[in-house]
């Protein structure tokens, strides 16, 4: 079997990478490989499907024809385990090989799980981060009352704040001195912890799990400070590593991830990589990367998209940017996490009741923010570091709970509007 | 078929809202304004906005991007581009994690008040022509006409 375009990963990169090509071109022959067995869905669903927000068939991330749509092809529940990038050629789990023109590497990440003593394969300990994951814990807390959460990650604190509305005991165990550590600051990490405990759940910090206890099921947990907790489940949401064991026998380069150009290419000619699995440039970072985030992996598959047609493209404005909510408290950042203390940057923040704004400035550009509270417009600050916009003339406004162009002042104001709402914008009829 | 834009022109905008009120009603389940605002529950909310620093006032909806962000951030699947290039979302398929608040360079979609979840321009799909643009009374909204094609 030979494609002019082979994807493997059916998940937000591979499918931006699909839709891409597919704008511009109808004829190519197209598969997309899959270890999964699921049509497209979104890992970043499964929180709100374990809540009852939305029912199974909301998981999938595009309609059913979807493929067929695209015309493109596909081996879903099938793995790929290998690459022979001289032949062209990718190995599949059942010793079949498809040859490519053009290959994607979209694999995503895989959890890591921390070494703990008497840690075996118990039935009661979990990842949270696909579909059979998922539908696993919903299965188990039919019939558990207590759980332990590993990890004060997002991924962690979403899954235990589902559980906690479950009316499950849940308590987080937590290495670092506050939750989320490495995404927010601490006045947000603080805020969150609040909510979690109104909500009834313990958040055990600067510690962790050092031994586990029972056979078949884990039944107990031993944290390093000696506390035992019982449980009738196990969460582990330490964190999620690139998944690259596919490129294990080439000569891709792999650092922590695979490491890609802004084109999207690997170091290997005709093959491209996006998504958890690969590290890119972050231009506010100012080197490469790995950004385990749904927008970065989708507008990445794009853009390796139109460069595998042949059509250049390049991925310059890549950054850490998460969206959250914990129990209805809403935030949004993005770009570098940065302390109130900071000498290296000028930060500027107000807190009011819930309400919460922070940019860390470095010569009047904003290299990071934190938006809490009130989360409308919060992309224009997006923008602002994107364009690489000085704002000192405008930073106390930056501050304002309403902030919006109107605050940014001519000229840039319509610099930034000039072209597409000055001059309006295209709608068919 | 033809192409639209729609331009705002702040130097003519009255700061007046009267697209906002407009929207609300073109957004109703009844188009009337009167039962819009009154009656219906709960009310419609509008996915236009004007920005104000008085004197200096504009309105700003949703630019319909060539290359949509909101559609790339979307973890759900609810954001898409349809076949006339408008930038609609599937508030069935939401779950509000605002991942495309987080990403709209115009800061251009709302929240419901309701629902939470986010609202933008539809440039009212399915009526006529945009409201906001129609009930503009002094055109500092203006549809543009871009491009003819006939079929
Ligand atoms: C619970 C949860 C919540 C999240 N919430 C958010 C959020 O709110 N916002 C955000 O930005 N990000 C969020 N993320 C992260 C986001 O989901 C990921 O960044 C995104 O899924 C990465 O997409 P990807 O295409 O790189 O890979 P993945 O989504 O990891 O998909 C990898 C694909 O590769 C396939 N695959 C892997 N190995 C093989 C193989 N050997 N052979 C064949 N196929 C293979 C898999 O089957 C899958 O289809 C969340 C993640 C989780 C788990």
């Amino acid at each position: 079997m030979r494609y002019d375009f082979v994807v493997i990963g059916n998940s937000a990169g591979g499918i931006g990478c699909v839709e891409a090509i597919r704008e511009k071109d109808r004829e190519s022959s197209v598969l997309v490989i899959s270890a999964e067995k699921y049509h497209a869905y979104s890992r970043a669903l499964i929180p709100y499907y374990l809540d009852g927000k939305i029912d199974f068939e909301r998981m999938y991330y595009r309609p059913p024809d979807f493929y067929e749509k695209m015309n493109v092809d596909t081996k879903l529940g099938v793995k790929a385990v290998g690459i022979d990038v001289e032949a062209k050629k990718v190995l599949l789990e059942s010793g079949e090989s498809v040859e490519y023109d053009k290959l994607l590497i979209a694999t995503g990440g895989k959890p890591f799980i921390p070494p703990m003593e008497g840690l075996a394969e118990q039935s009661n300990v979990f990842t949270f981060l696909k579909m059979d994951d998922v539908l696993a814990v919903e299965k188990a807390i039919k019939d558990a009352k207590r759980v332990v959460v590993l990890g004060g990650g997002i991924i962690g604190l979403m899954a235990s704040e589902v559980l906690a509305k479950k009316g499950l005991e849940v308590k987080v165990v937590e290495l670092a001195d506050r939750v989320l550590a490495p995404v927010v600051d601490e006045i947000t990490s603080r805020r969150v912890e609040k909510k979690f405990e109104e909500h009834g759940v313990e958040i055990i910090l600067n510690n962790t799990i050092a031994k586990v206890v029972g056979d078949e099921r884990v039944e107990k947990v031993v944290l390093r400070d000696g506390r035992e907790l019982e449980t009738d489940m196990l969460i582990v949401a330490v964190g999620v590593v690139p998944n690259v064991e596919i490129v294990k026998d080439t000569p891709i380069k792999v650092n922590r991830g695979i490491v890609v150009n802004r084109k999207m290419e690997t170091s290997v000619k005709d093959v491209y990589a996006c998504g958890d699995c690969a590290e890119i440039y972050d231009f506010i970072f100012g080197a490469n990367r790995v950004l385990p985030l749904w927008p970065t992996a989708y507008t990445g598959g794009r853009i390796a998209g139109f460069n595998m047609l042949g059509e250049e493209r390049e991925y310059t404005l890549a950054t850490s940017m998460n969206a959250m909510h914990f129990f209805d408290y809403y935030i949004i950042n993005a770009g570098l996490n940065v302390p109130n203390d900071s000498e290296e940057f000028e930060v500027i923040y107000k807190q009011e009741g819930d309400s919460y704004r922070k940019f860390a400035l470095k010569d009047g550009r904003i290299a990071g923010f934190i938006i809490a509270g009130k989360m409308e417009r919060a992309g224009i600050f997006l923008r602002l570091m994107e364009e690489e916009i000085d704002v000192s003339p405008f930073k106390d406004k930056l501050l304002k709970d309403d902030f919006g162009y109107i605050d940014i002042p001519e000229p840039i104001r319509w610099e930034l509007l000039e072209e597409k709402v000055k001059l309006g914008v295209v709608r068919e009829i | 078929m033809a192409k639209i834009r729609v331009i705002t022109k702040p130097e003519v905008c009255m700061g007046c809202h009267l697209c906002e009120v407009w929207c609300t009603v073109a957004h109703s389940r009844s188009k009337d304004i009167i039962k819009a605002f009154m009656y219906e529950q709960p009310r419609a909310q509008p996915r236009i906005l004007v920005e104000e620093d008085l004197p200096e006032t504009f309105a700003l909806q949703c630019r319909h991007c060539e290359e949509p962000k909101c559609v790339a951030a979307c973890i759900a699947g609810a954001m898409y581009k349809d076949e006339d290039g408008v930038v609609l979302h599937d508030e069935s398929k939401c779950v509000a994690c605002y991942s495309c608040i987080m990403a709209c360079p115009y800061g251009a979609i709302r929240i419901n008040l309701e629902t939470k979840k986010p609202l933008k321009c539809d440039l009212c799909k399915g009526l006529d022509y945009p409201y906001c643009v129609m009930k503009c009374p002094n055109n500092a909204l203006e549809v543009v006409v871009e491009a003819e094609e006939f079929v």
